[in-house]
């Protein structure tokens, strides 16, 4: 079946969303790239909000639809202003700041570069006569994702609730000026 | 469309994030590092879950849990940082060698320059940490003076 998949569906002419999902991927990671290696704390934020919202447009390409805005929302709507709250109470220099990195730059670059080539050959080899289908009904919509998560996956939900509350909590406590230990000073 | 376009984006991702992890020293870029990292799976489960055409959709179930986790996550690991910062008068994970052993001329040298940061916790009092070693006097203590000037300049 993959051979016939292969037959009719050419590795050297990609379709629109293909070409698509390419450009856009070359955008996400050039933005990933440089918020790991820019030396200015605050623009490295700001690159992290163009990474994930390249990723979310290649949800969208991938016709998952809820997770596409899900993460527009939680990513880049909280979590990057809460990276941009944490740099600014731990007052972040603005400018250039030479020691953004520290000292095995070089090693890591090494285990990065070497985790690369093996992740990239091996799922290169494994998946070289694969097709996605993306004809067809959605795979995400809002509707979809509603019906699949209340039918099957309820008791996670609920219990990711949980967690989430357990979270908040833990992060209230943690941030709390203690006054017990103020008056032990 | 050809799966290896999602696979191969998704491990370039996550070798990025990984190098973001293991050399950047300011906590926050770490954190950031490890965002990237938690993304590039979610791009895997929503391609293998598109692809597998799976009736219960569990790829697309567990990426909305990852993001939620990785919410939660960020959330615990900002106030850690806060705190760190308050105590220390520092985020930067390299300097905090406390439970290191051998060296104990790098151990023994928390910043000394919390005089500076105190305000950033609103009355705090003194900031210095109560384990401050006496001798924290030599080329740790002095650049982190600098850039402890550095930052009160830039704030």
């Amino acid at each position: 079946m993959s051979l016939l998949a292969a037959q009719t569906q050419g590795f050297l002419s990609p379709t629109g969303v293909e070409i698509a999902f390419l450009l856009v991927g070359i955008v996400t990671l050039g933005a990933a790239v440089v918020t790991v290696t820019t030396k200015q704390l605050v623009h490295a934020a700001l690159w992290l909000v163009v990474a994930l919202g390249g990723l979310a447009v290649e949800y969208l390409l991938l016709t998952a639809e809820f997770i596409a805005w899900v993460q527009v929302l939680i990513y880049v709507g909280s979590v990057i202003v809460l990276l941009l709250f944490g740099l600014m109470l731990t007052r972040a220099p603005i400018g250039r700041s030479p020691d953004a990195d520290s000292g095995n730059r070089w090693v890591a670059l090494g285990v990065a570069v070497a985790a690369a080539a093996a992740l990239v050959w091996v799922v290169v080899d494994a998946f070289r006569a694969t097709w996605i289908d993306l004809d067809g009904p959605a795979r995400g919509t809002t509707e979809v994702s509603g019906r699949m998560l209340f039918r099957h996956w309820v008791l996670p939900f609920e219990g990711l609730s949980v967690l989430l509350l357990a979270a908040l909590v833990g992060a209230i406590v943690l941030s709390r000026l203690r006054k017990d230990t103020e008056e032990k000073r | 469309m050809h799966l290896a376009y999602p696979a191969v984006l998704a491990a370039l991702l996550f070798c990025t994030g990984l190098y973001g992890v293991l050399a950047r020293r300011n906590a926050i870029l770490v954190l950031m590092s490890v965002e990237l990292m938690l993304n590039a799976v979610n791009l895997n489960l929503v391609a293998f879950d598109v692809w597998l055409r799976d009736a219960l959709h569990a790829g697309q179930a567990l990426t909305l849990f990852t993001i939620a986790i990785a919410a939660a996550e960020i959330g615990i690991g900002l106030a850690i940082v806060l705190l760190v910062y308050r105590n220390r008068g520092s985020s930067d994970i390299d300097r905090l060698r406390d439970l290191a052993e051998g060296d104990a001329q790098d151990a023994a040298a928390p910043p000394d320059g919390p005089g500076g940061t105190g305000p950033g916790g609103a009355g705090r009092g003194p900031g210095t940490p109560p384990g401050d070693g006496p001798d924290g006097t030599d080329n740790g203590g002095t650049d982190n003076g600098g850039t402890d000037n550095k930052a009160e300049a830039a704030a």
